[in-house]
């Protein structure tokens, strides 16, 4: 049985979490090989949510299977899809199945994804998604009714270290912070002095925050490219995109796994923040040869 | 109404400019079909989508539209816009099915008579082709 | 105003198909402004669907008609009054409010909407036209500087930009649009007053204008 994420987060040194991306289909079958290959590698485990505007399972009823095959799950809920009144209700749900970490995200534009004539949802915001959180984990629901069982969730949120012009989202971020947040997952980092920056600030505001670095792993120069103009909240640079194309054919991901395990690395060695969250889109079953990479 | 069985054409002329070829044309005794109706305008800029589009109505088979040169024009962008309405019409005209090709946009100065002979030519075979 | 666009031709022709008497009456207001429903609007659709019926061979008249504000009964009586008796059918090129009046006037009468009405919004220069405002009720923009993030920002968020603002401050969906909050934010920091963004605001409370929306003067 994995140990409670909250409990990792106080006490390692370095925490490492990863991501399991759903199926778009009932089959689990690849879901659970892919949980069942890092359950134990990892501090915790994400699970995506319609990630990218793509509808996939869900969510919640991937963390299911994670718990049932001992692992700790991660829920990802978004704003995109669900009123106050639904996420409210999974939270609930989720809590009574054993779920108890979960991270808070607005959720990337139904434009975006293929089902893009959908009615968005965004009856909250991110921020305000905390502010729920705090709520129901104080024994009441958002409009202040006592709850019949209550919840106690670990909170996370995230953020964009790489944004340009940082300003807005740093004051966004604040107030994430301001409402109470037990860790923090970064969207993809390529650039560690703009993290180091970020740290600077996020340590001012914040001093127990556990930050975990977004680790994107790149599988060759076209994809970079591609997700520079279509994945919202990534940039990657020139220079990675230069090393990823000096490759041999054949060998994108070996490259783009050196650099996400160097990446780990000195994140690591300079103990930049606290640990590493790796995002293998579609490639989960490389996640440990990068932790390999990286020495851990 | 008709429907241009007659290939009538109809010029809307600026009077800087094509007004003064056509008439140029006549004095030099160049000829030109005749089902060409010519309407003086102050400026091609004038002639608006609906005067063409009724120009149809009323039985054209092909209207033209003729201005100064770009650049020349002495309401500065008369003929300009003039280009961008007759765009628009050919479009509300293929959306009714008829050739957007029927209704076109000339420029010259007011010495092309020849020009201006030349292009009531090609107007009137298009239009007979149909 | 209220920004309306015209339906495909295609469309319209459909709608009023069958019919041999219709009036085409436009508005004089916000659809003129934004060259969907306006006197001329109104004859260059006429004039089509003429040629259209003509190349047919079908029997169609038209009668043509712009009211100055379609959206007051008064106005609508006023200028159409009399001119419907031998009508069979409406086609209005007001935006749907205007529709939906002209409809309650002659219930008997099927009335077609030519537009497609689009959003609250204004000309930022000729022949464009950009929403400004989503009509909802509780105001925001004495917080954002005068920018509103409801319709400007593509997700509606009240309290910052989301994580996938494009670099230089451009939106998620749309690399030519400017993201709003970062637009907020340039405009508070000029102003000196970013502490109102820093500020958390609560959910939105989407009961503030109970749809269909109704408001009574005091006075009435």
């Amino acid at each position: 049985m994995a140990k409670p994420f909250r409990e990792t987060l106080k006490k390692k040194d370095f925490i490492v979490t990863a991501e399991a991306g759903p199926v778009k289909g009932s089959n689990v079958t690849n879901m659970v090989e892919h949980i069942e290959l890092l359950k134990d590698k990892v501090d915790g485990l994400n699970v995506t949510d319609n990630q990218s505007a793509v509808m996939r399972y869900p969510s919640l009823g991937t963390c299911l299977l994670v718990k049932e095959h001992g692992g700790e799950p991660i829920l990802q809920i978004t704003c995109r899809d669900r009123n106050r009144l639904a996420i409210q209700a999974d939270l609930l749900f989720a809590y009574s199945r054993g779920i108890d970490n979960v991270l808070c995200l607005t959720g990337d534009s139904v434009d975006v994804g293929d089902h893009k004539e959908a009615k968005p949802v965004f009856d909250l915001d991110s921020v305000q998604l905390i502010h729920l959180v705090h709520s129901l984990n104080s024994g009441k629901d958002m409009v202040g009714n006592e709850l019949d069982g209550g919840v106690d969730y670990c909170i996370g949120a995230s953020a964009t270290p790489s944004a340009d012009p940082i300003e807005p989202q740093l004051i966004k971020f604040d107030k994430k912070l301001d409402a109470g947040v037990d860790f923090v997952q970064t969207q993809a980092v390529y650039d560690l002095n703009e993290l180091k920056r970020f740290m600077e600030h996020t340590r001012k505001m914040d001093g127990k925050v556990k930050v975990l670095a977004g680790i994107v792993l790149l599988v060759g120069a076209k994809m970079a490219m591609w997700m520079n103009d279509n994945v919202p909240g990534i940039f990657v640079p020139q220079h990675f995109i230069d090393e990823m194309a000096e490759a041999p054919k054949g060998k994108g991901v070996s490259r783009g796994i050196e650099i996400a395990g160097r990446l780990v690395r000195q994140i690591k060695e300079e103990r930049i923040c606290d640990g590493v969250h790796i995002m293998a889109i579609g490639r989960e079953e490389r996640v440990p040869d990068i932790l390999e990479a990286a020495g851990i | 109404m008709s429907m241009g069985t007659d290939n009538k054409i109809i010029a809307f002329c600026c009077e800087k400019s094509a007004y003064l070829a056509a008439d140029r044309a006549g004095r030099m005794r160049l000829y030109y079909p005749d089902n060409v109706r010519i309407i003086r305008v102050p400026c091609a800029g004038r002639v608006d989508a609906l005067h063409m589009l009724r120009a149809f109505e009323k039985g054209a088979a092909g209207v033209l539209v003729m201005g100064c040169q770009e650049g020349a024009c002495q309401h500065l962008t008369g003929n300009l816009r003039a280009k961008e309405r007759v765009r628009y019409t050919a479009s509300l005209l293929e959306e009714v099915g008829m050739d957007g090709a029927r209704v076109k946009m000339v420029n010259l100065g007011p010495d092309m008579a020849q020009k201006f002979v030349r292009v009531v030519k090609d107007m009137a075979e298009k239009i007979k082709e149909r | 105003m209220i920004i309306a666009e015209r339906k495909p031709f295609e469309e319209i022709k459909n709608m009023i198909a069958g019919y041999k008497r219709i009036l085409v009456v436009g508005c004089r207001t916000c659809v003129t402004i934004c060259w969907a429903g306006g006197e001329k609007e109104v004859g260059i659709l006429s004039s089509q669907l003429r040629l259209q019926s003509g190349r047919n061979g079908n029997e169609l008249s038209i009668l043509e008609a712009t009211v100055e504000r379609q959206c007051e009964k008064e106005m609508v009586t006023q200028e159409l009054g009399d001119k419907v008796q031998d009508i069979e059918a409406i086609l209005s090129m007001g935006c749907g409010v205007g529709v939906q009046t002209i409809a309650e006037i002659y219930e008997d009468k099927p009335v077609f909407p030519a537009l497609n009405t689009a959003f609250v919004g204004m000309p930022e220069r000729e022949g464009l036209w950009i929403e400004m405002c989503a009509a909802c009720g509780d105001c925001f923009l004495d917080r954002t500087g005068g920018i509103c993030p409801v319709v400007r920002c593509a997700k509606g968020l009240l309290n910052g930009p989301c994580g996938g603002t494009r670099r230089g401050g451009k939106c998620e969906i749309d690399p030519e649009k400017d993201c709003a909050w970062v637009l907020i934010y340039r405009r508070l920091e000029k102003q000196g007053r970013l502490d109102l963004m820093r500020k958390y605001y609560e959910a939105k409370n989407y009961r503030k204008v109970k749809r269909p929306g109704k408001i009574e003067a005091l006075e009435a």
